[in-house]
């Protein structure tokens, strides 16, 4: 569960606040997709929750084990899936044969049951970015503050991870705020979308999605609903640009 | 099938330094046989091998050989031992950092052979002298390295160790080292030749006393019997051990340290 309420954060280089008056609050379990322009601040919220950044006003609340996943997979490159997975065990009492078989066991969950012995050189992005979400499942992660996790991925891929992630999240129970700039991305995923503006950044709309899972990203009610966000997100850019 | 493979692949990797050393003796040959210079001056290629036989016959060869190598493979492992917590000292805790990294970067470009009357007068010619020489010049070269490569660790790296609760000794041991590994295996090789040359020149410089012989020794024979077909055998003693420690040493480490994180083609 994540309860922000009226945010004020200025990074002491910058001459505005990068947030100002932001809240919001996400249900245990609930997923949470953040659109908005680049530079709005949509990163500056995740810093927030995670703790990375101090707000100089209002509250932050978070229940649960964060973990950050960026659009950078920041896997080790001289260890192979496994050992990349079983890294993120290593203050767990156990043999390293039994963090090996628990890895194996959370790569299986992310579908690369048979790409254990690989390096990240030799995945694919999308396969490196389940990697990293095995990774935060490893930390015992219930919460996931995602940061336009699957941006740098071609549209097939990106797809299937959707199908993915949503499977995990109800399976295990998971809190997602996902930050992105695909509006579509945020509709086929979130039970809501939240419109973010800039300078400073605040939230502008939230709305609901009502289709249930699994959803199709080519669906009508996806698209409905991405068409009046996206038409939304071009008033805003405009009346910034004007 | 895949042995002729094997064979046919390190022919094709092995022909160009032939060919290129074919090429020099060649040269060489043909330079002797214009009689610019007598040959007590420029030796034949043959004369030069006849000299290697003839170390080879009296048995001193191997002995030299084994001495140079043995003295240099250990003084370079005992400037790992030194510089690698040296270097991890520097590159991680600020105030060792603002202090003895300008040293290192000092004694770095300093020649270490200019250590040598000095070590000379403290030690004697003993082994001490070698060890100090070949330290001074391989321990700065080597931290310096390890230093450069910790800098270049990315950020990501740093913060997803962060992430995933490594500290202390722990992250620098499962990723900090890791992850400067290709700078540190350059500084390795760096310190090598550093380590190397400054063994050579000890060996020239400090010929006496209880130090066994080595491939410095025969150059100097070979300088104090006017034998210059001895000094090119020591020179392409010198040259074999290189290029031995190069190939058996570290092209293998190099590959396999690259080709894991898909850095070179294997």
């Amino acid at each position: 569960m994540i309860t922000l309420s009226d945010i004020r954060l200025t990074y002491p280089s910058a001459d505005g606040p990068a947030l100002d008056g932001l809240s919001l609050s996400v249900d245990q379990g609930e997923f949470v997709s953040v659109v908005g322009a680049s530079g709005c601040g949509k990163s500056s919220l995740l810093n927030v929750v995670a703790g990375l950044d101090r707000p100089e006003r209002g509250s932050v609340e978070v229940e649960g084990d964060i973990a950050l996943i960026f659009q950078d997979p920041a896997l080790y490159p001289w260890l192979t899936a496994t050992d990349n997975v079983a890294l993120a065990l290593h203050d767990k009492p156990m043999r390293r044969r039994e963090r090996r078989a628990e890895a194996s066991e959370l790569l299986r969950l992310v579908g690369l049951s048979e790409a254990g012995d690989k390096r990240p050189h030799e995945l694919s992005g999308g396969m490196r970015q389940r990697v990293a979400i095995a990774r935060a499942l490893a930390r015992g992660a219930n919460v996931l503050l995602m940061d336009e996790p699957f941006s740098a991925l071609d549209a097939i891929t990106r797809d299937a991870l959707h199908g993915e992630l949503s499977t995990l999240w109800k399976e295990r129970g998971l809190t997602v705020l996902f930050v992105t700039h695909n509006v579509r991305e945020a509709v086929t995923l979130g039970q809501r979308v939240v419109l973010m503006g800039g300078r400073p950044g605040r939230i502008e709309r939230v709305w609901n999605v009502d289709a249930g899972y699994p959803r199709d990203s080519a669906s009508d009610a996806v698209h409905h609903l991405e068409r009046e966000i996206t038409e939304s997100l071009r008033l805003l850019m405009d009346g910034v640009s004007a | 099938m895949a042995s002729v493979h094997r064979v046919r692949k390190s022919l094709a990797v092995l022909w160009p330094f032939v060919a290129g050393t074919a090429a020099v003796v060649l040269i060489w040959q043909i330079i002797v046989w214009m009689k610019l210079k007598p040959t007590s001056e420029i030796p034949s290629p043959g004369m030069v091998l006849d000299a290697l036989r003839g170390l080879w016959n009296d048995g001193v060869m191997l002995g030299a050989m084994w001495n140079s190598l043995h003295r240099g493979v250990f003084g370079f492992f005992l400037s790992i031992i030194i510089a690698t917590p040296l270097g991890l000292l520097v590159a991680l805790v600020k105030p060792v950092r603002a202090f003895v990294r300008p040293i290192l970067s000092a004694l770095q470009q300093l020649p270490s052979v200019s250590w040598v009357p000095i070590s000379i007068v403290l030690f004697g010619t003993s082994s001490t002298t070698v060890y100090a020489i070949i330290l001074l010049g391989a321990v700065p070269s080597i931290a310096n390295s390890l230093v450069s490569g910790i800098d270049l660790v990315p950020p990501s790296h740093i913060r997803a160790a962060r992430m995933l609760g490594l500290r202390g000794v722990r992250s620098v041991r499962r990723v900090i080292l890791p992850a400067a590994m290709p700078g540190y295996l350059t500084g390795l090789e760096q310190g090598w030749a550093f380590a190397w040359r400054s063994l050579m020149a000890a060996e020239l410089i400090a010929t006496t006393g209880d130090l066994g012989s080595g491939l410095g020794n025969i150059l100097t024979e070979g300088r104090n019997s006017q034998n210059m077909s001895l000094m090119l055998a020591g020179v392409a003693l010198v040259l074999a051990c290189g290029l031995l420690v190069e190939k058996a040493g570290f092209a293998p480490l190099r590959k396999r340290i690259l080709s894991t994180r898909g850095l070179a083609v294997a």
